[in-house]
């Protein structure tokens, strides 16, 4: 029984405050009830003037063809590719909370699970963007899946890595939706049992799918949650692997890498959590959530950077030691001259990628600045600059000097359309999460009710007074009458 | 009396509302002592042994999920080695027609995706659930801090005295509802109305 559930008195409250149980409803449903403030509308207003640059770059890329953007004869993969794989990272923290956090039993995701699935889906979507526009003829982008046709019966090459990508980023897209859809679906219940307005009334009785808290309902629920988180877990591996291997099988020195797979998702774990940072600072804070989203789980987040962190940072050094060891002169080309030459035209992309994803981390090693909020902040962002420099590393150091010299592209830098799609699909990403934000709890309220009587701040301090009495009790009880 | 709409039957219920989960649980035990009938126990959030308390059995889901996985290996498997050997083989570089290895990607996320969809499915199958679906909620907060234990009554059950012993028990709060016991289609924002009143105008 989950009332008899005890937690050590060393952890920190994960719920802060003297709540229960309605409190809770009360706090995380408040932001959905109310108007909107100033900051949200202005907030709102500049993701949908981004996206709608965004959606002006890419007709002019659906118009006039992939020759808007400035890729070139050997820049074939240019700001599109690092801003696909860059997206996809970031869309690995959601999953990777919910469903590996919750194989390993740590409490600590409830408060953030809800709001980084949530970004999951919106990152998996502006991730999509990039592959599909890059097609060129866009309205075509259905051959990629196999079904029967009229072309001579063509099917895709299902042995060619781009292939598993397209299957790969769709599973993971369906999965993280249904099981953010059904860990949502009593919170929606929730939300809908205190609407007053018809509208209010009408949206969440579509969207809860009729949900009563059912006993039975409950325990499905729950088994279902278990085996998707299950299943997720080697999803989300699977997925960055995947994204990986189009650059790992390809003969390109500098991709062809037997270390791309864990070093990829190691990567993507990092940037997805400091997005997750970055994201759920602000939201504690305009929608008042700081009892919930603690600076606990602000440092557990935090402790997870360090780690993946590190991993990339090892990951950067073998590479370059195995490209000098195995003295392949292409090989060593590409990692010491076209990457850790500070002199060659990409040197600065390079070493600004070390600084961000290697160096900076490791101040998270002091427990002061891993909790302090607004350092916290400052280092999400630049991780995540560090880490789309790295994927332009990777993609565009490797090519833009072929094998002959005369084949050597001229410098590759983003036209405005290559960087008005990029930023058009942060537009969408921030429209999406602001209306998240607004329409649904951002915190998974019957997980947090859940987990209140073992690790809510005045549960834990009543249970430590129970501890001495019963301590106190049991002296007297059993050591006094033995004597 | 007995009313029916479709497979919806109009029953008689005694409710029980509790605030906490200490006394929830005796009461769910003297409850089943005393031979009542629970219908249900709608609860916020999950409670972890309350299955159990009131004598439900294990779900089956994860083995439709198991079922629905393999059904998915099973196609992809079986669709990419018909396609490259059988249907349209095409010489990649010398390579075989059914290199595994090269399948294993592709099957492993149909496996995954099957498996998600079909459970899902399932889930709401079993749950009765989809947009639209109305249901008779006993009480508004069940789903926000009440734990609404429901009794059955059967034509011999003494309503006032299952109150009377729910109370005794700690239920905060009593009452006896006639409702349906199904789903049917229906908006939150329209009251619901029993068959049996909307049958009196004919």
């Amino acid at each position: 029984m989950s009332l008899l559930k005890y937690e050590s008195q060393i952890r920190e409250p994960l719920v802060d405050g003297d709540k229960d149980y309605h409190q809770v409803t009360e706090d995380i449903c408040r932001p959905i009830e109310i108007k909107p403030g100033k900051l949200w509308f202005i907030g709102f207003g500049i993701a949908v003037c981004l996206l709608l640059f965004g959606v002006y770059s890419v007709y002019r890329e659906v118009t006039y063809g992939t020759g808007q953007w400035n890729l070139n004869k050997t820049v074939g993969w240019g700001w599109d590719i690092t801003n696909f794989v860059w997206w996809i990272g970031i869309g690995h923290a959601g999953t990777l909370i919910s469903a590996i956090l919750l194989l390993f039993r740590q409490g600590w995701r409830t408060g953030v699970n809800r709001a980084a699935e949530a970004m999951t889906i919106f990152a998996v979507i502006c991730a999509a963007q990039f592959p599909l526009f890059h097609m060129g003829r866009v309205w075509l982008a259905f051959f990629v899946f196999p079904y029967p046709n009229t072309r001579g019966v063509l099917w895709p090459n299902f042995s060619s890595p781009l292939l598993w990508d397209v299957f790969a980023v769709s599973t993971y897209f369906t999965v993280s939706l249904l099981f953010w859809y059904t860990g949502l679906l009593p919170d929606l219940a929730t939300v809908r049992d205190r609407a007053r307005t018809k509208f209010r009334k009408m949206f969440y009785g579509l969207t809860s799918f009729g949900w009563t808290g059912s006993t039975k309902h409950w325990q499905r629920h729950e088994s279902l949650s278990l085996v998707l988180a299950g299943i997720s877990t080697p999803l989300v591996l699977s997925v960055h692997t995947i994204v990986s291997f189009d650059f790992a099988t390809s003969v390109i020195p500098g991709w062809h890498t037997t270390i791309f797979p864990p070093y990829f998702v190691a990567g993507a774990i990092f940037s997805g959590f400091a997005m997750v940072q970055s994201l759920l600072i602000i939201t504690r804070k305009v929608l008042h959530l700081e009892d919930y989203i603690t600076v606990g789980h602000i440092e557990a987040m935090n402790k997870v950077i360090v780690l993946t962190g590190s991993i990339v940072g090892i990951a950067y050094l073998t590479e370059l030691f195995i490209s000098w060891y195995g003295q392949n002169p292409y090989e060593n080309w590409a990692f010491f001259q076209n990457r850790a030459n500070i002199f060659s035209p990409y040197g600065w992309a390079y070493y600004g990628m070390m600084f961000c994803n290697v160096v900076s981390p490791q101040l998270f090693w002091s427990r002061k600045l891993r909790r302090n909020i607004a350092f916290t902040f400052f280092m999400s962002v630049l991780i995540n600059v560090g880490m789309w420099f790295e994927r332009f590393v990777i993609i565009v150091t490797s090519i833009y000097r072929d094998y002959l010299p005369s084949s050597w592209s001229t410098y590759y830098s983003p036209s405005i359309w290559e960087i008005g799609f990029y930023l058009g699909t942060f537009g969408l990403f921030f429209t999406c999460f602001f209306l998240f934000a607004k329409y649904f709890p951002v915190i998974a309220i019957a997980e947090i009710k859940a987990i209140l009587k073992t690790s809510g701040e005045d549960y834990k301090k009543k249970m430590t007074d129970t501890e001495k009495m019963d301590a106190e009790k049991f002296y007297i009880e059993e050591v006094e009458h033995a004597h | 009396m007995e009313v029916w709409r479709g497979f919806n039957m109009i029953k008689k219920f005694v409710v029980g509302c509790f605030d906490d989960e200490k006394v929830l649980f005796p009461a769910i035990k003297n409850v089943r002592r005393a031979g009542y009938k629970i219908h249900d126990v709608y609860t916020p959030f999950p409670m972890h042994g309350l299955d159990h308390a009131i004598g439900i059995r294990e779900t089956s889901l994860h083995t439709a999920g198991f079922i629905f996985g393999i059904t998915g290996t099973a196609t992809a498997l079986t669709g990419m080695g018909w396609i490259f050997t059988k249907d349209w083989p095409l010489n990649i570089g010398g390579k075989p027609h059914f290199p595994l290895p090269a399948f294993i990607p592709i099957t492993f996320e149909l496996t995954v995706l099957f498996a998600s969809l079909g459970m899902v499915w399932t889930f709401c199958y079993l749950c009765q659930m989809m947009p639209g679906v109305k249901k008779h909620h006993f009480h508004p907060r069940a789903t926000d801090d009440l734990f609404v234990l429901v009794i059955e009554c059967s034509a011999k059950t003494n309503e006032s005295e299952v109150a009377e012993f729910l109370q005794r028990n700690g239920a905060m709060e009593v009452n006896v509802q006639e409702a349906e016991t199904g789903w049917w289609f229906g908006r939150y924002d329209k009251e619901q109305k029993l068959y049996r009143y909307e049958e009196v105008g004919y």
